[in-house]
């Protein structure tokens, strides 16, 4: 019983980071409607970043976020300005092919300057630390304060939407994109923060997914899967819902891999699709 | 005022005469050429098929998946299947595995037909990852690691290459005939119309569920094909190399770089990217990140393709899919008005 | 204040506009009626920032404004209550007026302004701005359009879809907006009413100006001759 339980939480705790990738998906989802293939490779490259600045200044990956959090805010404000502003208007194909482009390019650029080899970032220690419930399960620190962020996070982007006036242009953005533009709101402008606050999370999303596991450069497509997944199990429309679609895939894919390791990832793509069969919203979508 | 409604342009006739002749000396190619040209036609005629199944779903029909390598990956493994295992003729498995991947697109359509949009197409790559870890977590498939074609063993390497080589001609030239002649159809013009779209196509009366249905199977039919054939040439598969989303990336590329939403788009986009990647062979990844750069490019430049390119500018089709009601009045322009389909934006 | 000058207008190779003028003075209430098509929805849309214009096509001010971004247009203060009233269906109304607030121009006009000129919405300002009635949204629409603070109002078909009585009620909200010193430009289908609030009007007829006059100086036979081209 407790092995359960210990998985249960395992997979509670995995999903912190799951939703932590997914919630710049969300964020990007709900402003624009742009599916962006990049994303995972984003991520990516937000974790090579860190590590470049980790390598040229000794600070420790956290401490680095306070470069690399900023740095990716321009990103990806030069990124939605300079290119994808251009590929949104209604047709589908424009965005989707550009971002696939793109992730091609970022996969390749990374494969050319840092080599396949897995790289990581090291926390000095910390990482391995964890609380003992008793019972044989631990709950790791470092998981437990992904997890908190996570929802700091999805608590701190509901806020933003609903009480700041940058929020709800953002919401107006969505429902009306021409209509939003008379009311003195710069659309191009308002789409680059959302891109640039999106990376930003993702910035954040790719230092500790770094610290936990080891990354390599064509890890992107995976990450982009999960993020995807846990946004449409979660249902479309509301932050709280991605924390939790966030956390059913980790736990889907804890259960799967304590059956057999060859497992895990399959899983989770199962409650994806079972999702999608019997409740195609979500579990927690908000309506409009 | 009469009109008759026409459907061949001088350069399809042009064309068509250049190219008959020219598929007959492909034919007699095992004669007179080398083997490592064989090979290269082979995943030519791969790559093209490919890439005219997901122009005829993304750029006639609307419908963008980047998944199709899902139906690769299951035709390439039908043939290792029912060839090693069930001892079918391997040559035969083609056209078979071509039945297998429609028969698994009809439960998959259901499922991913769910979504739409972008979502559909992050959906079709989800599906695809999942058809690919079954496969690998199959042991008695190769697992991980893969298999070798046990099957081709008892033939001689001149009458497997030979054999191959007509089958995937043969598998090319029927995907294009396939494609044009269903797009001069009433269900092309059916297909064209869900793309432009799907409320107005359906008030005229057009399923729109049931044809984009066949069309998606009709696509994975013609994957799954491609498939068995690539990994008939190569002789040895992996879940990895067979399920890849390289595919689709390659697949894109060529058709949005070649133009999409026509035939004659594939064509060209399938002979660039074999030119750039002989151009480049020395540059490694370079030669992606270019190829993803150019498609970029073509995308927010030039969205319809070198080709769109040229058939706009010089009204030249070789693949004539529209239909043309020309005015014979003597006092109007002389110029045929073209009622144009199959072009995006 | 907001002339137009030969001002032409093209949806790709469809032209709407064939060389509009026209001229708001401050102060005046001016309005445009014309059939479906006529071009009312264009001519507003190029004045707005919608649809790109010949820079010199559209001046406001003195300044030539065509073909500039929609919310450049705001911020030099033309405002525009939209066709269909438009309002953002996630917002609660507070949010939707709030919004049209967002560049924070000076002037009279703030929530409690609006709320005073509009009663029915204080009472409802949480409410979704969905659920409310016809009426209700056109005055939403509005309230949105003044928190702008704008010196031009542009009031598309305010009366599209609404009873007799609540049109009455939107327009007799007009003079207390019109007092503030802000200059009106109304479009209505229903020429009656358009005839009857404005100092002057201009007929739209196939994307030109078929009549223009002092509405009290033009006779029914007149406009009804412009309005159908006969």
């Amino acid at each position: 019983m407790t092995g359960w339980l210990d998985t249960l939480i395992q997979g509670v705790l995995l999903g912190g980071l799951y939703a932590l990738f997914a919630m710049g998906l969300s964020l990007i989802f709900g402003v624009m409607r742009l599916v962006n293939i990049a994303h995972g490779d984003l991520i990516v490259l937000a974790a090579y970043l860190a590590l470049v600045v980790v390598d040229a200044t000794g600070m420790g990956p956290l401490s680095a976020l306070v470069i690399c959090v900023p740095a990716m805010f321009v990103l990806g404000y030069v990124l939605q300005r300079g290119l994808l502003n251009f590929t949104l208007g209604g047709d589908i194909l424009p965005p989707l092919l550009v971002t696939f482009g793109l992730s091609i390019i970022i996969q390749n650029a990374l494969l050319q300057t840092f080599s396949a080899d897995p790289r990581a970032l090291r926390l000095g220690g910390v990482e391995t630390g964890s609380f003992h419930l008793g019972g044989g399960i631990a709950v790791g620190y470092f998981p437990l304060l992904v997890l908190g962020v996570a929802v700091a996070l999805t608590l701190a982007l509901e806020l933003l939407f609903a009480r700041i006036p940058l929020g709800r242009a953002f919401r107006a953005t969505s429902d009306d994109p021409e209509a939003v533009q008379l009311m003195g709101v710069n659309d191009r402008h308002v789409y680059g923060l959302a891109m640039g606050i999106a990376l930003a999370i993702v910035a954040v999303a790719a230092v500790f997914y770094g610290i936990r596991t080891t990354f390599a450069p064509t890890d992107g497509p995976d990450r982009l899967l999960f993020a995807f997944e846990a946004v449409i199990i979660g249902g479309l429309g509301s932050f709280w819902g991605t924390l939790a679609g966030g956390i059913v895939l980790g736990v889907a894919q804890a259960i799967g891999f304590r059956l057999d390791p060859g497992w895990g990832v399959l899983t989770g793509h199962m409650a994806f699709l079972a999702v999608l069969l019997f409740k195609p919203t979500g579990l927690f979508p908000r309506t409009k | 005022m009469s009109f008759a409604v026409e459907r061949a342009t001088r350069a399809s006739r042009a064309g068509a005469a250049v190219a008959v002749p020219a598929i007959f000396a492909l034919a007699t190619l095992p004669w007179w050429g080398e083997s490592s040209w064989m090979r290269t036609f082979v995943e030519f005629a791969c790559l093209l098929t490919l890439a005219q199944m997901w122009n005829l779903l993304a750029g006639y029909g609307g419908v963008v998946s980047i998944g199709q390598q899902a139906f690769l990956g299951l035709g390439a493994y039908a043939l290792f299947l029912l060839a090693d295992h069930a001892e079918v003729n391997p040559f035969l498995c083609v056209p078979l595995a071509g039945l297998v991947a429609a028969a698994i697109a009809w439960p998959t359509a259901k499922v991913v037909f769910r979504l739409r949009g972008g979502y559909f197409a992050v959906g079709t790559w989800v599906v695809a990852e999942v058809y690919r870890l079954l496969i690998a977590n199959a042991s008695f498939l190769g697992g991980g690691s893969g298999k070798s074609l046990a099957a081709v063993r008892p033939f001689t390497k001149t009458v497997r290459e030979s054999v191959t080589y007509w089958i995937a001609l043969t598998v090319v030239v029927a995907a294009i005939a396939f494609v044009y002649l269903l797009l001069r159809s009433r269900h092309g013009l059916a297909l064209t119309a869900i793309r432009d779209s799907e409320r107005a196509a359906a008030s005229q009366g057009i399923d729109v569920d049931a044809t984009k249905l066949w069309v998606y199977i009709a696509s994975a039919t013609g994957c799954g094909m491609a498939g068995a054939l690539y990994y008939l040439n190569t002789v040895r598969v992996s879940p990895d190399a067979a399920f890849n989303v390289g595919w689709t990336a390659y697949i894109i590329f060529i058709v949005v770089i070649g133009g999409i939403g026509t035939i004659e788009g594939p064509i060209l986009g399938t002979l660039i990217f074999f030119l750039l990647r002989e151009a480049l062979a020395d540059y490694g990844s370079v030669y992606l990140i270019i190829l993803g750069g150019v498609a970029v490019l073509v995308m927010v430049r030039f969205p319809r393709g070198l080709w769109g390119y040229v058939q706009q500018r010089f009204d030249l089709r070789f693949f004539p899919v529209q239909r043309r009601a020309p005015l014979d009045q003597p006092a109007l322009d002389a110029a045929p008005l073209s009622a144009t389909s199959g072009t995006r934006n | 204040m907001l002339s137009t000058h030969n001002l032409t207008a093209f949806y790709g190779d469809f032209q709407a506009l064939f060389g509009i003028d026209l001229e708001v003075a401050a102060g005046e209430i001016v309005a445009i009626i014309g059939a479906n098509g006529a071009g009312k929805s264009t001519l507003l849309k190029t004045i707005t920032g919608l649809v790109s214009a010949r820079s010199d096509a559209v001046r406001f001010e003195g300044q030539a404004i065509g073909g500039r971004a929609a919310h450049q247009i705001l911020s030099l203060g033309v405002a525009m209550v939209p066709e269909a009233r438009r309002l953002f269906t996630s917002l609660t109304v507070e949010e939707n007026l709030l919004l049209g607030g967002y560049l924070k121009r000076k002037g009279p006009w703030t929530l409690g302004r609006v709320y005073k000129l509009f009663p029915v919405l204080a009472d409802r300002r949480r409410t979704p701005s969905t659920a409310l009635s016809g009426g209700q949204q056109q005055m939403v629409a509005i309230g949105r359009a003044l928190m702008a603070n704008p010196k031009l109002l542009i009031c598309d078909e305010m009366s599209l879809g609404l009873a007799p009585i609540v049109i009455k009620s939107i327009y007799d909200a007009l003079p207390a907006i019109v007092a503030e010193g802000i200059t009106l430009v109304i479009v209505e289908q229903d020429v009656g009413l358009a005839m009857r609030m404005s100092h002057r009007l201009y007929c739209l007829q196939e994307g030109r100006v078929s009549l223009a006059g002092r509405s009290q100086d033009l006779s029914r036979e007149q406009v009804s001759a412009a309005y159908f081209g006969v």
